[in-house]
């Protein structure tokens, strides 16, 4: 049944990499609506989640319905399994982009800290290129990117760590920036699991390449505080 | 939505005294692909031949009930069965070529139709040949006899001499079950080819066929429908525990 399965695994594709970018414009927008303290972006983002939560229900419905009716085996099968398991890692990593447009409309009216929300800035900056990058290594299927850009996901720790120290120096001087900066360490941890779940969809590449569940950035390795 | 194109309503069926199927009422729409799964035994294949009239050839057997090509009734004494025949073509399990050329195999139906005329029957073969995806392999040596040629390669011979004659519904029973993986596969895809101007209903043992290519499946056990539905629900979440246990291999 090649050609429908083939048929059918080229669309599985396309609602794979719209729902990558839709994920990927509300990481970017969130962000954006933190750094600028737009309140109404911020809106935008919490208001449109449903709507990746719906595209990631029918990608899943979708790959229910191709193991179910046309029993795929060996690469087809790990593009099939990959496609479900990277699409809930897309949809938990647009989770966060709410989680971050909702401290963009708490943060509003509190003490601000211009460094920190610069290092935010940069840090969201690198989240989105890796999430970029990953949805061009998925749809290339190009294992030896994902290789790259989970390494990326280094640079983001550092971020988190900086932030982390910056935020605690804040806090010991003035009390009254603690409310914000709890906030801008809630939204470093945001981006940071942004990160993993990019992680986790490059693990996945190397997975459908090569058939082997493969950890990328081994977790004991990483948050050494 | 498609219509329907056989509706068989109450559709009872007895060798002697031992009834086969229980009443069964069945809707095919046009365009569509059904597929009939069960247990051997089952009467999936006693019902296809209802739907054409086979069983009129066993002395024994005796149907009651409706069955309606379009509307009209095909057990009415004033029906035509050749004409049925010709409106429902039937493919069977076993490749059946006849022992001449892969032309005459192809024209024969046409032939006892009268059609003499050798443009049209130049032009029905190689439209035919086309549509059952043989004539490529084939084109050069229509004048072989069809014997020569491989069992899959058979089984599209005896296609394309169904769909020599235009049916509107073409009758499968296991027709691919004496086929190796490619030749089933190139006849499965065929089979989603022709959906587009026939209607064709298939009996397999096959449930990954079913599952692949029908868009509609009914099943059936000791001689009852007992479910039918698209193919989808049916294989991925089917109303009745039977179908489940069969679907899922747990029978028996």
């Amino acid at each position: 049944m090649r050609q429908e399965f083939s048929a059918e695994l080229d669309s599985l594709h396309v609602s794979f990499s719209e729902l990558g970018m839709m994920v990927n414009e509300a990481i970017y927008k969130s962000v954006k609506a933190f750094v600028t303290h737009d309140k109404a972006l911020a809106h935008q983002v919490i208001d449109s989640d449903h709507l990746i939560n719906e595209q990631q229900t029918r990608l899943e419905q979708h790959c229910f319905e191709l193991i179910a009716l046309q029993q795929p085996v060996t690469g087809d099968l790990r593009l099939v399994v990959t496609a479900m398991k990277a699409s809930s890692d897309l949809e938990r990593m647009g989770d966060h982009a709410v989680s971050i447009a909702k401290s963009t409309i708490r943060v509003k009216g509190t003490t601000r800290v211009g460094e920190i929300e610069d290092l935010l800035g940069q840090m969201a900056d690198a989240v989105k290129r890796m999430s970029e990058e990953v949805l061009d290594a998925y749809v290339h299927d190009d294992a030896k990117s994902a290789r790259r850009i989970a390494t990326e996901d280094h640079k983001i720790n550092d971020f988190s760590r900086k932030i982390y120290t910056e935020c605690i120096t804040n806090m010991k001087e003035d009390a009254d920036t603690v409310v914000g900066a709890m906030d801008y360490m809630l939204v470093a941890s945001y981006l940071e699991r942004i990160g993993d779940y990019v992680t986790n969809i490059c693990e996945w590449i190397v997975y459908l390449q090569t058939g082997k569940i493969t950890e990328l950035n081994s977790s004991t390795d990483e948050d050494k505080f | 939505m498609s219509r329907e194109i056989i509706t068989a309503s109450d559709v009872r069926l007895k060798y002697g005294d031992f009834e086969a199927l229980h009443g069964i009422n069945l809707e095919f729409k046009q365009n569509e692909i059904t597929a009939m799964i069960g247990p051997s035994g089952c009467g999936k294949s006693t019902f296809l031949r209802c739907l054409n009239r086979m069983n009129d050839l066993i002395d024994t057997a005796h149907v009651t009930g409706d069955i309606r090509l379009m509307g009209d009734d095909i057990y009415a004494p004033t029906f035509d069965v050749v004409n049925l025949r010709k409106r429902v073509g039937m493919v069977f399990q076993q490749p059946v070529p006849f022992p001449f050329s892969i032309y005459d195999n192809v024209v024969y139906g046409l032939r006892l139709a009268g059609v003499k005329d050798r443009q049209t029957l130049d032009a029905a073969v190689e439209t035919s040949l086309r549509q059952a995806a043989l004539w490529d392999e084939v084109k050069d040596k229509l004048h072989d006899s069809a014997l020569g040629l491989s069992g899959g390669q058979q089984q599209r011979v005896a296609i394309a001499r169904v769909l020599a004659v235009k049916p509107d519904v073409i009758l499968m029973d296991e027709p691919t079950s004496a086929l190796d993986p490619i030749s089933s596969t190139q006849i499965e895809n065929m089979l989603l080819e022709l959906r587009e101007q026939y209607t064709i209903i298939i009996v397999t043992h096959n449930m990954h066929q079913a599952s692949r290519i029908s868009d509609r499946t009914a099943f059936f056990l000791q001689g009852n429908l007992i479910e039918f539905a698209p193919t989808k629900k049916i294989f991925m979440n089917p109303d009745k525990k039977e179908t489940e246990d069969y679907i899922s291999g747990r029978f028996g």
